[in-house]
């Protein structure tokens, strides 16, 4: 079934070749020397945390970065991009993670949007031929939808399946076998559909090559000929599925052995586990959110750390959304100082006491092109107005406050946001919530998320001070790392629902291994 | 390895309309569809002169222009972008078009080419419009808020005071003559909406219109020319008030200024009643036939049911509002934010 044997890139000529590619942006190298081949009949693994490079590597491959040194070769040729139209042209197709069909319109249009040729004659359209074509596409991978169906009629996996066979169609352009490229393509799917896509994949095998883009590590190994690991920018290891576990897997993709130093554990306050629940501050029992999660049950006490830990789709996000009254839920109870709350909307949330820094910084957290004091003041204006009105005084004091006590580097409090590095916008975003006297609860999403390592560790910091203020705080974080070394009690979250508790008082903690064990 | 999938092709035999175009769930909303029919019962039950044939003509009369306005804007729309031109252009369409022709104002007498004269007139605001827009990357209200400003500067300039009045007998004819109680300009009406439809369903630019108005950044990167379909859409819209413009001339037998005033509010409102979301990617030609409809019955109801004058833009106002909500309502979960 797999002809190629390991390492095969190596000697049968690869079809995609990487040459020492690096790629930098202001600030950062996204890519070092980063070297990949891809043999015709091949399906790689290429697997990385966030941040780690699999993304651009991506970008590269799709045509939207051109790499600053080293070279692109297709079937031995180099080649250069300068849009992803060149890249399709080259047989490279992409399934997208976040998909990239337009639902207004049939599947046989999107299948074949830009590349009607003889199905458009003089700017119309012959449909029947179209959808004739766009049938053929299909039957390729034995899919049975319809080709006049409309897209926002399908399922999700109906529309996954669509997104494969636009991938596969580039071949058609480019006269050759393609490179099919699927971009962490099980983060949202499950079960039977998982399944389809496992056998889709090994069907392409004999028409394709594969680049399989995921941190599923199981399903790496199951599905990959060759994996390469990529850390930091660089591509730290290439393995066969033989030769290696996941958890061999998992530890050469994060790659640090200790880091309670880097967490100050020590500074962490402890608790006395066998007086459970005394000081709860957040609480919640059996809340449900139908489709998202189930029966999730947890409790955080002041001072304490509540870190979540799950993949993509296990429903942590929808949690965090739901603690802060984004998602209404569906069931369940929900508790902040010991009062059974219930959450419509996020203002119902910040009434009761509960802040939320999103990941989206740039999106949902600070409002780009006002200052930074206004920034500052959004959440709670108790503090600094008499009944309707605001007092102007106690506010510049409160901002000049919040300025000094995280050490926001701003040119003044009147600075427009945007022109903020990212970690001060974040800390302009801790300020916010941190300023209201009312903040209970402060839900952390992905709070280190594109931050250098200086501005890390001063959120670090923050995240001590709230604790030892009395706050509880649940933590969603990009890395198990962050999630081990800075929460006292870490909830693993698989499929929706809870999978596993682990305790993790400093001097005790977890291992990495040990929660994804509980993860995947 | 993969469940069975054998049976492919066979159950690929969906519904299909007579252009084996894809059916999609369904064509038109039942809800506006409900409202006109609705609509219709009770004025013909309230007015014994609502089911008339001189009364559906006098339907068919206001509906005509409105409807030829509405099918071009459909496709800005559907873009989620807007058109508010409409007026300025149709007021120097409406004089451009009474100049060239037969008139007392000067010795030109262009006939039914004065009426090409007056669409393309409209093309070109179209045309600069869609320009300014994509170019410039100015949003298309504040773009077609100044253009159709400066059509009704040209405009004033032409008119000079003193209308121009149309003495082009043929001309003067298909806006007043009435062919088995229906007005001739319906037909002019009839042919627009069918061209419309048929660019709609059958045409590239039809096509990339509601894929763009579905997700632009998905179009432009399976390289389709975003741009480019654009200016189209806004050339179609202008082109559709251009002829409006003229048409209108020929009811009223001057080119006037004022010609227009009024249809922007009517045509937006016809589009999204009939349900063509401001936001685009949905909605489509026949849709706005069902609004327009819907707005001129309305209008011609309350009339006949002796509603004051006065009062009728507002009850308007208030079933714009109310179908917007109608519309919006399945989606508003996903619209978190509203601007």
């Amino acid at each position: 079934m797999t002809e190629p044997g390991p390492l095969a890139g190596a000697s049968a000529g690869p079809v995609l070749e990487l040459r020492g590619v690096t790629k930098r942006f202001p600030g950062v190298v996204a890519l070092d020397d980063v070297s990949i081949r891809v043999a015709p009949h091949e399906v790689v693994g290429l697997i990385g945390e966030n941040g780690a490079g699999k993304s651009t590597v991506l970008k590269i491959l799709s045509g939207v970065y051109q790499p600053d040194e080293g070279v692109l070769l297709m079937r031995g040729e180099p080649v250069r991009f300068r849009g992803p139209r060149d890249a399709a042209r080259a047989g490279i197709g992409i399934v997208h993670q976040e998909q990239s069909l337009v639902g207004s319109v049939s599947v046989a249009e999107n299948l074949l949007l830009g590349v009607e040729g003889r199905s458009v004659r003089g700017g119309f359209y012959r449909w029947s031929e179209l959808n004739a074509r766009a049938e053929r596409q299909l039957a390729k991978i034995g899919s049975k939808i319809s080709p006049t169906a409309r897209v926002n009629s399908l399922t999700f996996a109906q529309r996954q399946m669509i997104e494969v066979v636009k991938a596969i169609s580039v071949e058609d352009h480019a006269h050759a076998e393609p490179v099919v490229v699927f971009d962490e393509p099980t983060s949202v799917l499950a079960g039977e559909d998982l399944e389809t896509l496992f056998g889709q994949i090994e069907r392409l095998r004999s028409r394709a090559s594969v680049i399989f883009v995921s941190h599923r590590l199981d399903e790496v190994l199951r599905v990959s000929d060759r994996v390469y690991v990529l850390k930091d920018g660089r591509c730290v290891a290439e393995r066969e599925p033989g030769s290696v576990d996941t958890k061999e897997l998992y530890r050469l993709m994060v790659g640090r052995a200790s880091s309670g130093q880097y967490y100050r554990e020590e500074e962490q306050g402890t608790f006395d586990n066998t007086v459970d629940d005394a000081e709860e501050v957040l609480g919640a029992d059996g809340l449900t959110l139908r489709g998202r999660f189930s029966d999730v049950s947890f409790s955080v006490r002041r001072g304490e750390v509540l870190g979540i830990a799950g993949v993509v789709g296990s429903g942590r996000e929808d949690l965090c959304r739901a603690i802060f009254g984004a998602e209404p839920v569906d069931g369940g109870e929900l508790r902040v100082g010991g009062k059974r709350v219930r959450f419509r909307v996020p203002a119902d949330a910040v009434r009761a006491g509960v802040g939320y820094i999103p990941a989206e910084r740039r999106f949902e957290g600070v409002a780009m092109g006002m200052s930074v004091a206004e920034n500052i003041l959004l959440a709670d204006s108790s503090a600094t107005s008499v009944g309707p009105f605001a007092v102007p005084r106690r506010r510049a004091a409160l901002v000049k406050e919040w300025i000094d006590r995280l050490r926001i580097r701003t040119p003044d409090s009147g600075t427009d946001v945007a022109s903020l590095s990212g970690g001060n916008q974040q800390k302009v975003v801790l300020a916010k919530w941190m300023s209201s006297p009312k903040l209970r609860v402060l839900v952390l999403d992905h709070p280190t998320r594109g931050l250098d390592v200086g501005a890390k560790e001063d959120v670090y910091r923050f995240v001590r001070e709230m604790c030892a203020q009395g706050l509880a705080i649940v933590l969603l974080s990009d890395t198990l790392e962050e999630t081990i070394g800075l929460s006292h009690r870490v909830l693993v979250m698989r499929d929706g629902q809870v999978a596993a508790r682990f305790d993790a008082a400093p001097g005790a903690k977890p291992t990495q291994v040990d929660l994804v064990e509980q993860m995947v | 390895m993969t469940p069975a999938t054998k049976s492919a092709a066979s159950t690929t035999a969906t519904s299909l309309t007579p252009l084996g175009v894809p059916l999609g769930r369904r064509v038109l909303d039942a809800g506006p569809v409900l409202a006109l029919v609705l609509m219709v019962v009770v004025f013909s039950v309230i007015s014994g002169r609502f089911l008339t044939v001189p009364n559906a003509g006098s339907i068919a009369n206001q509906a005509s222009i409105l409807l030829v306005l509405a099918v071009g804007s459909t496709f800005v729309i559907l873009l989620g972008g807007i058109d508010l031109s409409i007026e300025g252009v149709m007021a120097t369409s409406s004089l451009v078009t009474v100049l060239l022709a037969h008139n007392d104002r000067n010795g030109l007498d262009l006939g039914y080419f004065a009426v090409l004269v007056g669409a393309a007139v409209g093309a070109v605001f179209g045309l600069v419009n869609g320009l300014l827009h994509t170019r410039m990357r100015i949003p298309s209200f504040m773009v077609t808020l100044g253009t159709g400003a400066i059509g009704i500067g040209i405009a004033t300039v032409l008119f000079g005071g003193q209308p121009p009045r149309l003495l082009d007998d043929g001309l003067r004819a298909w806006g007043t003559e009435r062919v088995a109680g229906f007005p001739r300009l319906l037909l002019i009406a009839v042919l627009v909406l069918a061209l419309g439809y048929l660019i709609q369903r059958l045409t590239r630019i039809g096509r990339y219109i509601l894929v763009i108005g579905g997700d632009e950044q998905i179009a432009k990167l399976s390289g389709v020319s975003v741009p480019r379909y654009k200016m189209y859409a806004f050339v179609l819209s202008g082109t559709a008030s251009g002829l409006a413009g003229a048409m209108a001339s020929t009811q009223l037998g001057v080119g006037d200024v004022q010609v227009g005033s009024g249809q922007m509010f009517a045509t937006i409102t016809a589009v999204v009643v009939g349900g063509t979301a401001l936001t685009g990617g949905r909605g489509g030609v026949l849709q706005t036939l069902i609004g327009v409809l819907l707005i001129s019955v309305l209008a011609n109801g309350l009339i006949l049911v002796g509603v004051n004058p006065s009062i009728q833009r507002s009850v308007q106002g208030v079933v714009i509002v109310l179908a917007i909500a109608a519309t919006a309502w399945t989606q508003r979960h996903r619209l978190r934010v509203i601007k």
